[in-house]
């Protein structure tokens, strides 16, 4: 996996250097505008810059050595956000870049026809088109992403899943869709192009990795205006200033009028550069984390939207359920000991190669010590499954061993000359009643028991729906099997709803159901048939695994194609916004120590009184309007790993989450700004300046 | 604070509070027509018949803000053009002139704008004519446009996925009719029955019990007589208090004895001043289906409305430092010295009823005044102001103050909706980026104005020669001045010459902005949101009904209003606060 190939640490020293080298770049005039709060401040930068050359040569409104000091915290201040916003792309550009290297130019051989007959041309993937039909066979990288069409090869898709275990891609059915970069190791396969050059699903990947097409998403939009208004409140407030102060030296006759590098001063501590600074990089950063958990998101806003939904719709295999049934029980017919029973259906396993099968034979090891043993030792042969018989078993000497169906046991015994009792009848009825499938075992004409194959419940998921609960996400499970089976398997796994005999119409239905009650709705699909669903659901996750269609129908891409994953897409999801509204907090918190420092520092040779709201005791004005706007500077640095790794998420309710928030960075905001000036003050006094 | 200053204070919270319910239950009723009162009703009914409204359409936000601009903007037109026409029109006893072109535009803003700021004085200003079909007509009319702002709001967060937001004219109709009328001639013909005069004559001439002289150039004159002004007070002071108007008849204002004779009507003006907007949150959580979303409202107005009435009463209770320095006592001695600060108070309410008067008036954009808040300390007039300057959600006007209070909650649940990782919601609707951006407009309008037009008079010698006081004080009446128009509070610091050209012009843009420029982003939020589905609440939900988030909701609106003016306050009645105490010790 690519994001496994990356460091997981947050910061290194190449990723560093990178990151300053971009804070730099970044103070371009184009990459500034797109953030109104940050190009205020830059703005506010190139005034006190003028200020102190004017102050330097000329006569300035404040002490040069004073100006020039503001000035370069302000430009500070710009960069700290900037290096923020470079290092959480940084880590995106070394994925990007290990990525870039799979998609070097690769020779696709065009056919004229989908034969393998047909004719071949050489061309470049970079001119293949969608509808082309191109081969592709041992060793070579596929050109493009398509569907096969004819073949069945093994894949290694590392390049793109990381997972270095070829896969196996065959035309027809879930398993046709091929990713162009992703290498055939055996066989061939006949692949119809269906992504233009630039539009492959590792172009796209690369882009959204390295954030530069990242659009903002609505609820950054709307962040933004509420924080640009703010922002023109502030500089409202810091522009009458000077009116109100000039008024004011006129009336009292003492002091003087407050300076320009002061209310530029005020003006960016007030504006809310912590989270305007660091806001672009908890959305990256927020985007980097679905990469570590190996998912691609093919928009921003669907992160966003996985915070919100309140239903998740899950199939049962493969998520609810352990993909296959497993046998979990012997049930031996009277007058047959389990152990023989026990045997006898291993025997008649050794050679299944179903899951089904390979779980006998590893429950009968585990229960009664039964080794399995080489079928060619024992001088049998293996009868597989087929159609018509429905059944499979082993040929010893001398015995026939079988197992399937009740009714095929039945049958076969029937034959034979045995009969199937009655309480193994009843056996067969309660299994199928608890939701389970009833395999019975037969030596020649005799029945030995019931094996009993369960729908195995995926360890820990009954706690993870749970949780779910706690942060008011419902969760529908959805299967083919009967309602019985269904309510059996729901209860067991805790699920809060389940929709039986599903089709994958009854799925759009279900969800443009809910969707019509004001519900957003998750999904994870892999098949052809999930695909309208997925186009329906709010957040769709699907597998990578899957088709071509599905692929396109999803929003979020699974890598590991895991539909468990899609809990913690929620919880990423929640944990952007969350540390969004917790920087925000925190930032306009921060506004009231500010004035408490700057106010009396401005206006205190006007009125004297002023200097009781003094209360930090700063020791002059200029070092305390200096502390102020370093303060300022220093919290954009300080928070930077707070935005990249999210603030942390527990699964509880709204109602405690917004406590335990409200409580840190709420009032953590009002406070830690008056012990951080502070300090600063007794630095920089400390050391002689101010 | 006194005991008996306690209890008058416990005694209007609790009789505020107690007429919640019912009023509120009443209010819901007729806006949601499951209850008309009889009588009434027909009249409503033939009301429409004339004027051929179809009651049952509906109106969307763009239709239902184009008919209540008209209907204001022919307000306006009204009022101005009685006043410039009075001599020609009847009812004019006294024979005044017609107001000025700058005082007529003034005065017709303030009271189509419910702000009724008072730049004239009624009594040697205005006919009965102009006061009557001008300015009572205006105060029904202005405070019920509030209202249906308000209800067109309450319906966008009730109704999914229309674009119908009620019919403007049916919530004018029913308001006046069942709401304002009812209400306004019960509570007028009790004022008659204390003392408040209701007549047409003309202004009388009494012979003074004591005559009074005074020096003019160097003669000694004597004076005998006095004119007492006359007219219909009472008709018209129901509603000033009922609508969160506040336009006096006498420039006094409640101050005046034929507009408030006693501690019994004073009692009853100052309870009808916060009546309707505290019981409009009983209303809205019965219409949104939710009585604990109303009663969270209510809670967080009274959390920061009660300290700062608290800061109010003590300050002046405690005084004014300089005569406390001359041995003038502070604290009261039996019952009739009330000690304290009784400088431009009456001597008929004292200093509790003046204080809570003062914090009753400017939370909620009445802005009636039984006592100067000019002479306050600094510190007890701060809290006024600053009551104004968190931009009305504390009570504020009828409609309009819990309007504004919703644009409160809409950022309180932008801001903590995030916290807990979820796009933020209320009552079932999305708050998205054109809910953000038209609420951020709503709030960065009023200090846009307030603090533009103050630094614009603090400079401009137009400005600064109107002032009554010079340095911090005079900046505080210019600041209050500013900060009253364009919340549409029209609460005089007083001190401040208001009635010139460039205050008259200038304030008059500040109250239609303050008005119309909060309420086309109300509606526009209103018309966004009613099309938007409403998504059920669950507990991964924002609650928006407990004590947190009232401590959130208050810490916004207290954080927003703190950023803003901290640093204008500062240099107006903080720092003249901090120089008394300094001077004399606190």
């Amino acid at each position: 996996m690519v994001a496994k190939i990356q460091t997981h640490r947050l910061f290194n020293l190449p990723l560093i250097k990178m990151a300053v080298r971009d804070a730099i770049l970044k103070l371009s005039l184009r990459k500034q505008i797109k953030n109104p709060v940050m190009f205020t401040v830059y703005i506010a930068s190139f005034f006190t810059t003028g200020l102190f050359i004017q102050a330097f040569f000329w006569r300035g409104d404040a002490s040069a050595s004073f100006i020039f000091a503001v000035a370069i915290w302000l430009w500070l201040t710009v960069l700290f956000a900037n290096f923020a916003e470079a290092i959480a792309e940084g880590r995106g550009k070394a994925q990007a870049s290990t990525l870039r290297k799979s998609r070097r130019e690769i020779q696709a051989k065009k056919l004229a026809a989908p034969s393998r007959d047909a004719k071949i041309t050489l061309v470049s993937a970079m001119r293949l088109r969608v509808g082309d039909i191109v081969l592709v066979e041992a060793g070579d990288l596929i050109p493009s992403d398509g569907d096969a069409i004819e073949g069945i090869a093994s894949v290694n898709e590392s390049a793109i899943t990381g997972e270095s275990a070829p896969v196996i891609r065959e035309s027809g059915g879930d398993r046709c869709a091929v990713t162009g970069g992703t290498q055939v190791t055996s066989d061939w396969l006949i692949v119809r192009v269906t992504a233009n050059p630039g539009e492959t699903f590792l172009d796209h990947m690369i882009t959204l990795i390295e954030g530069t097409k990242r659009k903002k998403t609505p609820n950054e939009l709307a962040l933004t205006i509420l924080l640009a208004s703010l922002t023109i409140i502030f500089l409202l407030v810091c522009a009458t200033l000077l009116p109100f102060s000039t008024y004011s030296t006129a009336a009292t006759g003492l002091g003087k009028v407050v300076t320009v590098t002061v209310l530029i001063a005020l003006f960016v501590c007030l504006a809310p550069t912590t989270i305007g600074g660091l806001l672009s990089a908890i959305g990256i950063a927020g985007m980097d984390r679905m990469i570590q958990a190996n998912v691609i998101a093919m928009s921003s806003r669907a992160i966003e939207s996985a915070g919100d939904v309140n239903v998740l719709i899950l199939d049962k295999t493969g998520t609810v359920t352990l993909g296959n049934r497993q046998a979990t029980e012997f049930i031996p017919a009277e007058g047959v000991s389990i152990e023989t029973l026990a045997d006898a259906a291993q025997l008649a396993s050794l050679a299944d190669e179903t899951p089904e099968g390979r779980s006998i034979v590893v429950l009968a090891k585990e229960n009664y010590k039964l080794r399995g043993r080489e079928i060619k030792n024992l001088g049998a042969t293996f009868i597989p499954f087929t159609a018509q018989t429905r059944m499979s078993g082993a040929n010893l000497p001398g015995r026939q061993i079988r197992k399937g169906a009740a009714q095929a046991i039945e049958t076969y015994v029937h034959q034979m000359g045995g009969d199937v009792s009655p309480s193994v009848k009843k056996s067969v009825e309660m299994i199928s009643r608890q939701g389970g499938t009833a395999l019975v075992v037969a030596e020649d004409a005799k029945v030995l028991g019931v094996i009993y194959l369960k729908d195995v419940i995926k360890g820990g998921i009954r706690a993870r729906f749970a949780q779910l609960r706690q942060m008011g996400i419902k969760t529908i499970m959805v299967t083919g099997d009967n309602p019985l089976t269904a309510a059996a398997i729901a209860a067991e796994a805790g699920v809060d709803d389940f929709l039986a005999n599903a089709t994958p119409e009854d799925k759009l239905a279900l969800i443009r159901k809910l969707q019509a009650q004001g519900y957003l709705v998750a999904m994870a699909g892999d098949g052809t048939n999930d695909a309208p669903a997925l186009a329906q659901a709010d957040v769709a996750l699907a597998m990578n695994t899957g088709t071509q269609t599905a692929k396109e129908a999803g929003n979020l891409i699974d890598l590991d194609s895991n539909p468990t994953k899609l809990i913690e897409i929620v919880e990423i999801g929640k944990q952007l916004l969350m540390t969004r509204g917790a920087l925000t907090t925190f930032s306009l918190a921060n506004g009231i120590a500010e004035y408490f420092a700057i106010l009396p520092a401005a206006f205190s040779g006007t009125y004297p009184a002023l200097n009781s709201l003094n209360i930090m005791r700063l020791a002059t004005p200029e070092s305390a309007i200096l502390s102020a706007v370093i303060f300022n500077a220093l919290i954009i640095v300080i928070l930077i790993p707070l935005a990249l790794h999210g603030v942390s998420y527990r699964r509880v309710s709204a109602a405690i989450l917004l406590r335990t928030n409200v409580f840190i960075y709420g009032l953590g905001g009002l406070i830690v700004p008056f012990f951080g000036i502070k300090l600063i003050d007794l630095i920089i006094h400390g050391l002689g300046f101010g | 604070m006194t005991e008996n200053g306690t209890l008058q204070i416990v005694l209007y919270l609790v009789i505020v509070l107690a007429l919640v319910k019912p009023l509120g239950w009443y209010m819901a009723q007729i806006y949601q027509g499951t209850f008309r009162p009889p009588l009434l009703r027909n009249l409503e009914n033939l009301t429409y018949r004339i004027c051929g409204i179809s009651p049952d359409s509906e109106m969307n936000w763009k239709s239902y803000l184009i008919t209540m601009l008209f209907f204001n903007l022919i307000g306006v037109i009204a009022v101005y053009l009685l006043q410039r026409l009075q001599v020609s029109l009847p009812l004019n006893p006294q024979t005044f002139p017609n107001v000025a072109p700058d005082l007529a535009f003034n005065t017709a803003s303030s009271f189509a704008t419910n702000t009724n700021w008072q730049a004239y004085a009624g009594e040697s200003t205005l006919s009965y004519f102009s006061q009557m079909l001008g300015l009572t007509v205006q105060n029904f009319l202005s405070a019920a446009t509030g209202i249906c702002l308000l209800l067109a709001l309450i319906r966008s967060f009730v109704r999914c996925e229309t674009t119908g937001l009620g019919n403007f004219w049916v919530d004018m109709v029913r308001t006046v009719y069942y709401l304002f009328i009812p209400l306004a001639f019960v509570f007028s013909l009790f004022l008659v029955s204390q003392g408040v005069i209701q007549n047409f004559k003309s202004y009388e001439k009494v012979n003074l019990v004591q005559s009074i002289h005074y020096h003019d150039a160097k003669q000694v004159k004597e004076l005998r007589e006095q004119i007492i002004p006359m007219g219909p007070v009472a008709s018209q002071i129901a509603i000033k208090q009922l609508g969160t108007n506040g336009g006096g008849f006498f420039k006094a204002n409640a101050a005046h004895p034929f507009e408030n004779p006693n501690a019994l009507t004073n009692f009853l003006e100052m309870l009808a001043i916060l009546l309707i907007p505290a019981a409009f949150c009983y209303t809205f959580g019965l219409m949104v289906g939710e009585v604990r979303q109303g009663r969270v409202i209510l809670i967080a107005m009274l959390i920061i409305f009660v300290p700062l009435l608290f800061v109010t009463v003590t300050s002046e209770q405690a005084g004014n430092p300089s005569l406390t320095a001359l041995h003038v006592s502070p604290s009261p001695i039996g019952s009739l010295y009330p000690g304290g600060n009784m400088e431009g108070k009456e001597t008929r309410f004292g200093i509790v009823n003046s204080a809570i008067w003062a914090s009753a008036t400017t939370a909620s954009s009445n802005g009636s005044v039984n006592a100067m808040h000019d002479s306050f300390i600094p510190i007890g007039g701060l809290a006024p102001l600053w009551l104004m300057q968190l931009g009305k959600p504390v009570f504020g006007g009828v409609g309009s103050g819990l309007s504004s209070m919703l644009i409160f909650v809409i950022l309180t649940v932008f801001v903590a909706g995030l916290m807990v990782g979820r796009t933020p919601e209320y009552l079932g609707k999305k708050i998205e980026p054109f809910e953000m951006k038209m609420a951020s407009f709503i709030v960065l309008v009023m200090p846009l104005v307030v603090l533009t037009m103050t630094a614009a008079a603090v400079v401009l010698e137009a400005g600064k020669s109107a002032l009554g006081n010079p340095g911090a004080h005079g900046f505080s009446e210019i600041l209050y001045a500013f900060t009253s128009l364009t919340n549409n509070n029209g609460s005089a610091f007083a001190g401040l010459n208001a009635n010139t050209p460039f205050y008259n012009i200038l304030g008059g843009i500040a109250m239609l902005i303050g008005r119309y420029w909060i309420a086309i982003p109300t509606l526009a939020i209103a018309g966004s949101l009613a099309k938007k589905k409403c998504i059920p609440s669950g507990v991964g939900t924002l609650p928006t009904n407990n004590l947190l988030f009232i401590i959130l909701l208050i810490s916004v609106v207290v954080i927003v209003g703190a950023l803003t003016f901290l640093p204008a306050l500062a240099l107006g009645p903080i720092v003249e606060q901090l120089m008394l105490w300094n001077h004399y010790g606190s």
